[in-house]
């Protein structure tokens, strides 16, 4: 299968994309049914050579054709077949391929999976879609083409960078992109409301399971990679507040602000404006992210190679839409009625304060991100914000946060009694601050103030929920009406709340333990030697060279015990790579639910000698366990029987309508 | 384009932007106490690493991190306050090697920026939430509810629930 | 009317966004400029390359524009700019001096011997304290002294032909016309 092909097929899915954003739309606002109707099989013209032009570069890297550039810079004949694979998205070109690729398939889900939505609403959010695959296709085959040819044909490859080939590391891009270009959807649902100016419950109904998806996907894509930064990287951490991996957060951030707002917009259509220009934020920021990484603005360790020329293009890009969504926002918002009111205690008002301190968050860390950018522009020298700086500002800002993520779920909606909801939560703080105080002091141990505070704001969560549980079950009529309740309509997102503040309280405590009692110790080791760390004893027995697929390794051997009995053996690895000859360490670790047991090899010091690095790390597992459950939430969430309705057809809405309201009433 | 790459070699001493260092090599400086260990870290950490830029000191694995380390400690031992070793590192390589933006009338946006955003956005959402409840609707009036009770078939309720 | 004009709020702060990062776009975001220029140039004293016994000092730079560059045998820019010194060197304008940072002396003589040498004298800096001192973060760099021995420019990366007729010479010639 040629390369070309590859070309070829992208040229056409262009066409097919220029089809999709063009017709449909003019025909949903001009009322010209058959302009609308294209947009389905517009939709799945766009995939089907959109796929092929991928299925094309997958085959040149499993086939080695190092004539195409991209493989020949990328891809390598010793590389495991998995690798090769991912080798796919390992750089620019590839990854924007796989960006596209994904893009067209979520616009065909939408296809499939609208079929109670009117079409010229479908027509529309198609064709935006279609518009962002424009500007993709584009910059894929006009400045990043993965299939430019290179002569002479090189005997070998330049390899997929050591660091890539991991299993985690290879499945990291697709999950975060999947969300990427997840919120591009609801980013589409937006832009057609306001350009047929009904913004109401149903379009937030719409939007919301569609927000879900993408968000439990970015949430899987986050928490991954900074496993794999944990286990790969040698050191242990695993967040740096890297321009990279803030890209990728403010969009998460966003988006969970989003989720929550539609649950306003979509309850009680109040807000709309505002979850409105969240839905756009969402995206934009997605937007922003790709553009970031790949222009050379900021410095990252993450980012892709940088050329200012493709920074510029996909500027322009950045433009076209988000200043056009924008300036469409300022046109057609003024005309959206405001929805219910409500006081200002009430879950409402709650959400929105969720949605405030979500926005500052995502606005600060923006403003640290691009600090040294504006700083260089406007000539006020270079400054560097770093780390430390981002922890603080989130420490301070994210226990704000949980306070209210404890208050929201047992308010109610329009109006919330305050003595009410006081005396429901009296218990709950006072256990939060309780178990606070108890760790912070030293009486059984070590006190440690953030301890205390991460235990408060994890249990102030826990008490909330076991509340809300509580309630339910009276609501409910005992354990036996909440089964027979399971899978009814509001059961999904209920859980799935539950879940997903069960996750954060996790992640809290995962963050905080693990920051204030890791304990690492840097030795110099001969063979036989022990040391001891965090109540462990580590001896190590010497480390010998080993010979992998494409590497070669020095590999270290360390037994570990725990009251003179032995618990693990651990064999950290420093790898020098065949063809990208930079060493690379995989540390030994012991995994285990309430602590890791880390050990990394450095250097070799002569006679048999290493330099190493021994961790104990309390409760690390639980940040990415957080993540895992934040993540089932927000599936169970989304999987809501409410998100699923009955067909409709545009001609039949008054028959279908009745029907739906006796269903709620039952419920 | 290649002179770009090509800077990029030079400064980043190992290859290509698109790496992560990853594997650091353990110096195994001395100390006195445990304390003083503590003290070299939390120092080191406040430092940029100039050369593989976002990361600090302490955790670049970069030759000139090697050698700034070793400078710290030596100055460490040599009985050298925090400030006199900061002060040291930004004469020679500006304020970019501190990781934290110091606490100037210049960086005043990036310390308070985010406080002030906060107050701004929560004044903005409180005046919203009351202008809102002003203008929304709250009940059905009297005659409004005995129509509606006609249309429905009811019998005209004995209580208004009052909120 | 200023109803409508809060919505045009968002779209307002992405322009001002798109404007810096266009002006982000010509920037370099690894560069770091020098707090030393203005300032006199660090004080050393190394042994010289050639002649380990013989030293080359601050001092030996003082009372002429003098050029400094620090360049190393594993720098690959370096020997990108090796001509552009050669060129330099050939103007007769300045005296290029040399700080070879953490190399190896037969390595370093060899590649001279092989390549040309432009440099009037060449320090040594094994362990690159020196090369701290002067804020070295990577190599190549190259700084221009003056009379006075006060640091006026620091180059960062290769030297180019254009950097060479836009910045160096137009300088250079600047500060010898000065007493």
């Amino acid at each position: 299968m040629t390369p070309e092909l590859g070309n070829f097929a992208l040229i056409l899915g262009l066409c097919m994309s220029l089809v999709l954003s063009i017709f449909p739309l003019i025909g949903s606002i001009n009322n010209t049914p058959g302009w609308v109707a294209l947009a389905k099989p517009a939709a799945f013209g766009q995939l089907f050579f959109v796929a092929i032009s991928f299925a094309v570069l997958v085959a040149a890297f499993i086939n080695n054709d190092f004539s195409v550039l991209y493989v020949a810079q990328n891809g390598n004949t010793q590389l495991p077949l998995l690798y090769k694979i991912s080798a796919v998205w390992g750089a620019h070109e590839g990854s924007l391929l796989l960006w596209a690729l994904i893009l067209s398939s979520w616009t065909v889900a939408v296809a499939l999976f609208s079929r109670a939505l009117p079409p010229e609403i479908v027509a529309r959010v198609l064709s935006v879609m279609g518009m962002v695959s424009i500007g993709f296709m584009s910059f894929l085959l006009f400045t990043s083409n993965p299939f430019d040819r290179v002569f002479p044909v090189p005997f070998e490859g330049g390899d997929l960078n050591p660091l890539l080939q991991d299993f985690g590391l290879a499945v990291h891009p697709p999950m975060l992109y999947m969300g990427y270009v997840g919120l591009s959807v609801a980013f589409s649902f937006a832009i057609a409301a306001l350009i047929g100016g009904k913004l109401d419950a149903a379009w937030a109904r719409w939007s919301r399971p569609w927000t879900m998806i993408a968000w439990v996907f970015l949430t899987i894509g986050i928490t991954l990679g900074s496993w794999w930064a944990y286990y790969e990287l040698g050191w242990g951490g695993w967040w740096f507040w890297d321009p990279v991996e803030n890209a990728s957060f403010m969009p998460w951030l966003a988006a969970t602000a989003l989720m929550h707002s539609l649950a306003v917009t979509e309850k009680r259509g109040a807000f709309k404006r505002w979850t409105v220009l969240l839905a756009l934020t969402a995206f934009s920021l997605s937007l922003l992210g790709t553009f970031l990484v790949r222009s050379g603005v900021l410095t990252s360790v993450h980012s892709f190679a940088a050329d200012p020329a493709r920074g510029l293009f996909i500027l322009v890009f950045l433009c076209i839409v988000i200043g056009g969504s924008l300036a469409l926002y300022a046109w057609r918002a003024p005309n959206v009625s405001s929805g219910g009111g409500f006081d200002l205690l009430s879950r409402e008002t709650l959400l929105l304060g969720n949605n405030l301190l979500l926005v500052v968050i995502t606005a600060f860390i923006l403003l640290g991100t691009l600090a040294p950018l504006i700083y260089d522009a406007m000539g006020w020298g270079k400054i560097s914000v770093g780390f430390p700086w981002f922890t603080a500002m989130f420490v301070i800002f994210t226990p704000f946060l949980v306070i209210i993520m404890g208050i929201g779920p047992l308010a109610r909606w329009k109006k919330q009694d305050p003595g009410d909801i006081a005396r429901q939560l009296r218990i709950a703080l006072l256990l939060s601050v309780a178990a606070g105080v108890v760790m912070a002091l030293p009486l059984f141990h070590e006190g440690n103030i953030w301890a205390g505070l991460a235990v408060m704001l994890s249990v102030w969560i826990v008490s909330s929920l076991v509340l809300s549980l509580r309630q339910r079950y009276r609501y409910r009529k005992g354990i036996a009406g909440m089964l027979r309740d399971l899978g009814s309509r509001g059961s999904g997102s209920y859980y799935g709340m539950v879940i997903a503040h069960l996750g954060v309280a996790f992640f809290i405590i995962g963050v905080t333990f693990v920051t204030q009692f890791d304990v690492e110790q840097d030795i110099r080791m001969s063979p036989g030697q022990t040391a001891e760390l965090g109540g462990h004893t580590f001896r190590f027995d010497g480390a010998k060279v080993v010979q992998g697929p494409n590497y070669r390794a020095d590999r270290g051997t360390i037994h570990v015990f725990k009251d003179d009995k032995e618990i693990a053996v651990l064999h950290p690895e420093k790898r020098t790579y065949t063809v990208q000859t930079k060493p690379m360490t995989e540390a030994g670790i012991d995994p285990g639910f309430t602590r890791d047991i880390y050990v990394s090899l450095g250097e070799a010091l002569g006679g048999g000698d290493w330099s190493l690095r021994l961790y104990y790390k309390p409760f690390v597992r639980w940040i990415w366990l957080g993540g895992i459950l934040i993540a089932i939430g927000g599936l169970l969430a989304a999987s809501d029987k409410r998100y699923r309705m009955a067909r409709v057809s545009s001609t039949a809405p008054a028959q279908a309508t009745p029907k739906r309201f006796a269903t709620e009433a039952r419920s | 384009m290649m002179k770009r790459l090509v800077i990029v070699l030079a400064l980043c001493l190992l290859p290509v932007a698109v790496t992560v260092q990853a594997g650091v090599t353990l110096e195994a400086f001395k100390f006195e106490t445990k304390a003083e260990e503590q003290h070299f870290k939390d120092l080191i950490e406040e430092l940029r690493c100039l050369v593989c830029q976002n990361q600090s000191l302490a955790d670049s694995d970069a030759e000139l991190a090697h050698d700034l380390r070793a400078e710290v400690y030596d100055m460490i031992q040599a009985g050298k306050s925090d400030d006199e070793i900061v002060e040291f590192l930004v004469a020679r390589y500006g304020d970019f090697v501190l990781y934290n933006p110091p606490v100037k009338p210049a960086n005043y946006l990036i310390w308070f920026g985010p406080f002030v955003l906060l107050l701004v956005a929560g004044f903005l959402l409180l005046r919203a939430i009351r202008r809102q409840k002003r203008t929304a609707v709250t009940d059905i009036t009297p005659e409004q509810r005995a129509k509606l009770d006609a249309v429905l078939g009811n019998t005209p309720p004995q209580q208004d629930k009052q909120q | 009317m200023t109803r409508y004009l809060r919505y045009l709020v968002p779209l307002a702060v992405f322009m001002v966004l798109v404007a810096f990062l266009y002006r982000g776009l010509s920037l370099d975001p690894k560069r770091v400029p020098s707090p030393l220029v203005g300032k006199p140039m660090p004080e050393f004293s190394l042994p010289r390359l050639k002649d380990p016994a013989a030293t080359l000092s601050n001092s030996d730079l003082m009372g002429k524009v003098s050029i400094l560059n620090i360049w190393a045998t594993w720098c690959v820019s370096c020997r990108a700019e090796h001509e552009v010194l050669l060129l330099l060197a050939k103007t007769g304008k300045v005296d290029i001096y040399g700080l070879n940072y953490k190399d190896e002396r037969d390595k370093a003589q060899q590649w001279l011997a092989q390549l040309g040498d432009p440099y009037v004298a060449n320090a040594f800096d094994a362990d690159g304290r020196v090369g701290i001192d002067w804020g070295v973060y990577g190599a190549p760099e190259t700084f221009i002294t003056d009379r006075q021995g006060i640091i006026r420019h620091k180059h960062i990366g290769p030297l180019t032909v254009d950097a060479l007729n836009n910045e160096i010479l137009p300088l250079i010639a600047e500060l010898q016309s000065t007493p």
